[in-house]
């Protein structure tokens, strides 16, 4: 029971949670050089002053804090558009996460997540929706299962269909 | 306070999984005609529904990853308040008419919540009409009615907690409701439809839901 006390304790924190943009900056210096060198490695920034009209694609998570107009796809990675980030783009990605604003469809093959004051005008498709009250979205939501055929995200697996539901006599 | 006082509502803190759109202080009421709505919907393989309100995340998982529901979100309440706010209401019946890019009998249930009773007449009959081309035949629509005279000035997010609840989440609406409609006004606007359920709640809410006739042929193409 006095044990019961020490586990509610909100000390300690999921390791593995995936951090909301987080800007990092590309210098970081901190207690921890290997930490802050790997992060420099794996996440990279587009910062508020960038513009970049065309296609994006990479293999790396990408937070996005300025604007962007064409296509992204990062079809095995997150893609996070920072509170500052203005996209106009198709957007193909494992994850994103929106806390600026996009217009344009978002196709990811795990999850689109619309934070706090994030903004989405267009059309989701994503197993996994998440939409915080204070979001802003219109357009329409497709979860199907992988994503439909023909969308780049998944374009090798065929659509399941939705599991019939059994129904008793 | 006693220990046991102190740890139960931290235990339960916990034990409850975070849902951002779900506010402890909302009240919630029964429903029912939703199962109904939900059971015309199931009947479906790759249901497509139209909400008429503003987005509530909790509610789009439910019939996102629940139901296997395509949802368009189009929230007219926020129409509606725009139109107010630039002065240009009388222009909302011909904005309606060209709002849904929806194809004809293309939607299998629509969730208009309480929008009638915030809009006037014109506005709601065009409305109104929209729907009924968008739904299919034997398609479903879901609609709320006040039952007392107006008074609030702020709209209702209807927040799903189950099949047989709803969480009504107010916030800051443009206008209050309009002079309420009675059941034969409600079937005239809704005539291309059918009254299927009524349901008198005890917050005095009227559900209705109404069923597009399956032999109708769908208008237009």
């Amino acid at each position: 029971m006095w044990k019961r006390d020490e586990a509610v304790r909100p000390a300690s924190q999921p390791p593995a949670a995936p951090q909301p943009p987080a800007p990092v900056a590309a210098a970081v210096s901190g207690p921890r050089p290997e930490t802050s060198h790997q992060m420099e490695k794996d996440i990279v920034n587009i910062g508020k002053s960038v513009v970049i009209k065309g296609e994006l694609n990479g293999s790396e998570d990408l937070t996005i804090e300025g604007h962007v107009e064409g296509t992204i796809q990062l079809k095995e990675n997150v893609l996070t558009i920072g509170a500052n980030g203005r996209i106009k783009a198709q957007v193909f990605a494992k994850s994103v996460i929106v806390l600026g604003e996009v217009t344009g469809n978002v196709t990811a093959s795990d999850k689109v997540d619309i934070r706090d004051n994030g903004s989405v005008d267009g059309d989701i498709i994503a197993p996994r929706v998440a939409i915080a009250e204070g979001a802003h979205f219109r357009g329409s939501v497709d979860m199907q299962r992988k994503g439909g055929p023909g969308q780049p995200a998944k374009p090798a697996e065929p659509k399941p269909q939705a599991q019939p539901q059994r129904v008793g006599a | 306070m006693g220990l046991l006082d102190r740890l139960a509502p931290r235990r339960n803190e916990s034990d409850v999984p975070a849902s951002p759109s779900v506010s402890a202080e909302d009240p919630i009421f029964a429903t029912k005609a939703l199962r109904k709505f939900l059971t015309s919907l199931t009947a479906r393989e790759s249901p497509v529904l139209l909400d008429l309100g503003p987005v509530v995340g909790s509610n789009v998982s439910f019939f996102g990853e629940q139901l296997g529901c395509k949802i368009f979100v189009e929230d007219i309440f926020a129409d509606l308040s725009r139109h107010l706010r630039t002065g240009v209401l009388d222009e909302l019946p011909a904005f309606l008419k060209k709002r849904f890019p929806q194809e004809s009998g293309s939607v299998d249930g629509i969730l208009c919540w309480d929008l009638i009773d915030y809009m006037d007449r014109p506005a709601a009959h065009e409305l109104a009409h929209e729907l009924t081309r968008v739904l299919r035949p034997d398609g479903a629509l879901l609609a709320f009615f006040a039952n007392t005279p107006p008074r609030d000035t702020r709209y209702t997010k209807y927040v799903i907690v189950d099949e047989v609840n709803l969480k009504h989440r107010s916030y800051e609406a443009g206008r209050s409701r309009q002079p309420i409609l009675l059941n034969r006004d409600i079937i005239r606007l809704f005539s291309g439809l059918r009254v299927t359920d009524s349901f008198l709640l005890q917050n005095n809410l009227r559900e209705i839901l109404f069923r597009k006739p399956a032999y109708l042929p769908t208008e237009s193409t």
